[in-house]
């Protein structure tokens, strides 16, 4: 008897690519949150798989907090180039200048939680009606329950008791003026599934994710990249490490990890052995137990 | 937790095969721990979650590691000790990779439960020994044969409870199964565990000798999930239009989308509906590869032989097997909006990529799930409810029976005001 079986990171990219032409068919203006992190990577790489052979149909969102690693905006830029799509910019500095939020101060200072402003300011001054973003369910107990396609009210708010149920390939994305969705083609994959897949699919991917050597603090427990803008206690000493990013965030809250993993197979051995799930490091995660869940709340990811 | 001396091995990972099941059962049942057991077990839980339950586990009172804890997401559950909504796990052994659909046991979450089991390969139905079959194993026994779950795992829990006896577990073995024959369910497993204790769960039990079976995670990993799909019934709904009009592809046109069932090959006669159209297919695109088939669930580009006007909407088919095509048809219908369904509303309906608005016109009987006794009752379709109904379509639907093809034969029905999705059909 033929077999007639996908391997399963065939039948999740098949999913994926089934999501994306969804929104593309289902909303008027959708647009791609990119952060430069392997999600968005992975994403956009789907998103051409999609479409091919034309463009990928609706822009790359990028909500700069200015506080990213370098590699990531020079990354960022060479893929709009080679995928030839468009790029929107929503600064999280231009929101603080103009005193919609205001900075965070002392040690453990981050705009992590500042970008939802922009976020949702960016979504209001394009019309953005859809947001694809990178996020599984994996990574975190509060998106265990996340649809694919998330309803927003008006306020960009997630409501949990307000979303509506997902059965076979049916996507109900119908809203009213103003709400929007996010909607996450990658919900079902892992992380191990997002590196095999890169591996798999032979996906170029920033060199902060391999071993480097780079400046680094030690912060309750977890290494810290120095950078300008950081403020360090005195017995924060800097010292220089070799490192590489298992995620990657800010630079204010991206736990990097001693490692010397050169290649995919190397990061994909560690990462299996590892005993450290990938937000571990995430110092935005860790500050309450609810963290995530409350800043869905609020319009967040 | 034993550190394991397998290197990981990056080629098994990318052969392996997906297996979607759901979990059903009560709080006390223990299919919280259950979960807990197989994740912690196949080592897919890590350091940092299991310290987070810990704290939470000495929080609560409990002296004990509560597994139950780690899947418990929300903030109110977490108060209330209880899942409510859909949960999804993942986890991976060398064989395969499993999405968990884990779903509430109570009665009125019976919608939450048609959800979990609308993309599940196989139902795990817990049932505690000391118990033995209870109106709930019926209700979810029935859920998982409405929404046509080709797979029955049965897992007689809290062996340990029963002092493994080999009889309480046979007499629950010839209840249920006497139960199920009414239910038609194709292929039903059953397996003694302790979720608690860890017997026959991902260990095999060294209580109960006298069962020669698979433990559960065996069973997970050895079911044959290809044959799952329908492969005889050629069906493609025309998800989107590819027309890129650049330079280089001026003229391609190809029309995205998932197959829906059946097998396409280059070369296929095929026809377009609802026009009628008769043409064949030029290639099967997958990005940049050209394919000599597709099959579900495969998402590709098809590109045809004819320049026809075809829409998101259409269904590409062969001639000699052809859908049902009608505007009236018969439901079986899970109720999911807080306002119950009155005949004679209307309302959106999808229906593969099909949108049409349509009417409810008639309730015809309803279903107990607790003794899948026929209720006489066309008044009003309440939450979690479930009945067979009929509607009509303002234009032609392209469906099969549920039973026949999962992907043609379901919709769901929307709320005209509030947008939310209210219903959920299967096509009798």
């Amino acid at each position: 008897m033929k077999k007639y079986n996908l391997n399963h990171l065939r039948e999740l990219e098949s999913e994926s690519i089934y999501i994306m032409r969804e929104v593309a068919a289902q909303f008027e203006n959708p647009g791609l949150l990119f952060s430069g992190g392997k999600d968005s990577i992975v994403m956009v790489h789907l998103a051409v798989k999609a479409f091919w052979p034309a463009k990928i149909p609706f822009p790359l969102v990028h909500i700069d907090t200015g506080h990213n690693f370098e590699e990531t905006i020079k990354f960022r830029d060479d893929l709009v180039k080679e995928t030839g799509a468009r790029l929107i910019v929503g600064s999280v500095q231009e929101t603080i200048d103009s005193g919609k939020v205001t900075e965070e101060t002392g040690y453990e200072a981050s705009r992590n939680l500042l970008q939802t402003q922009t976020l949702l300011d960016t979504i209001e001054e394009y019309k953005l009606d859809a947001a694809l973003g990178g996020g599984r369910r994996d990574e975190e107990k509060a998106r265990a329950k996340e649809r694919f396609f998330s309803h927003r009210d008006e306020f960009g708010q997630w409501d949990p008791k307000n979303q509506r149920p997902e059965l076979w390939n049916l996507f109900n994305g119908r809203k009213r003026l103003g709400e929007h969705f996010r909607v996450f083609p990658l919900s079902n994959w892992t992380e191990m599934d997002v590196w095999q897949y890169i591996y798999l699919d032979d996906i170029k991917i920033p060199s902060l994710y391999f071993t480097h050597e780079r400046d680094v603090f030690l912060r309750d427990g977890v290494w810290l990249a120095d950078a300008p803008f950081m403020k360090k206690r005195d017995s924060e000493k800097v010292v220089r490490k070799k490192v590489r990013c298992r995620t990657i965030g800010d630079i204010t809250n991206t736990g990097v990890t001693l490692s010397t993993a050169n290649t995919l197979e190397d990061i994909i051995q560690e990462i299996a052995a590892t005993r450290v799930t990938e937000r571990g490091g995430r110092a935005d995660d860790k500050r309450s137990d609810s963290a995530m869940e409350d800043r869905k709340k609020e319009g967040y990811f | 937790m034993n550190d394991t001396n397998e290197k990981f091995s990056t080629k098994a990972y990318l052969d392996m095969e997906l297996l979607r099941f759901s979990t059903a059962g009560s709080v006390d049942d223990g299919k919280s721990t259950l979960i807990g057991r197989l994740l912690y077990d196949s080592k897919s839980i890590f350091e940092d979650q299991l310290e987070a339950v810990q704290r939470a586990s000495i929080r609560r009172g409990n002296e004990n590691l509560d597994l139950a804890l780690l899947t418990d997401g929300l903030r109110a559950e977490r108060e209330q000790g209880i899942t409510i909504d859909v949960a999804y796990r993942y986890f991976a052994t060398p064989k395969r990779k499993f999405i968990i659909a884990d779903t509430p046991g109570h009665v009125q979450y019976t919608r939450n439960m048609v959800t979990g089991a609308s993309t599940a390969n196989a139902a795990i139905i817990l049932i505690d020994a000391r118990n033995g079959v209870t109106e709930q194993t019926y209700r979810h026994s029935y859920i998982s044969s409405l929404l046509q779950i080709p797979h029955i795992i049965v897992c007689v829990n809290k062996m340990d409870l029963v002092d493994y006896s080999e009889d309480v577990y046979e007499s629950i073995q010839e209840e249920f199964s006497a139960f199920a024959a009414k239910l038609a369910i194709k292929d039903i497993r059953y397996v003694p565990i302790s979720a608690l204790k860890g017997d026959n769960v991902v260990e095999p039990s060294k209580n109960m000798p006298w069962y020669q079976g698979g433990t559960l995670r065996y069973i997970l990993e050895n079911i044959h999930v290809g044959s799952d799909h329908n492969h005889i019934d050629p069906r493609f709904p025309v998800q989107y239009v590819i027309r890129p009009q650049s330079d280089e592809y001026h003229d391609y046109r190809g029309y995205a989308g998932r197959i829906a069932g059946g097998v396409f090959r280059k070369g296929d006669k095929v026809m377009i509906l609802p026009s009628g159209f008769k043409t064949t297919i030029e290639a099967i695109d997958l990005y940049k590869d050209e394919l000599e088939e597709a099959y579900p669930p495969m998402s590709v580009t098809l590109r045809l032989s004819d320049d026809l006007d075809i829409s998101r909407g259409d269904m590409i088919v062969k001639e000699n097997n052809v859908p049902q095509i009608s505007q009236d048809i018969d439901v079986m219908m899970c109720w999911m909006g807080d306002k119950p369904m009155k005949p004679g509303t209307k309302f959106y309906l999808k229906h593969t990529t099909k949108d049409v608005r349509c009417m409810i016109k008639e309730i015809k009987y309803k279903v107990d799930v607790n003794t899948l006794n026929r209720i006489d009752d066309g008044q009003e379709l309440k939450m979690n409810e479930i009945a067979k109904v009929s509607i009509r379509t303002t234009k032609p639907l392209f469906f099969d029976s549920y039973r026949r093809n999962r992907n043609t034969g379901s919709l769901i029905v929307i709320d005209e005001g509030t947008n939310n999705t209210v219903g959920v059909g299967m096509i009798a």
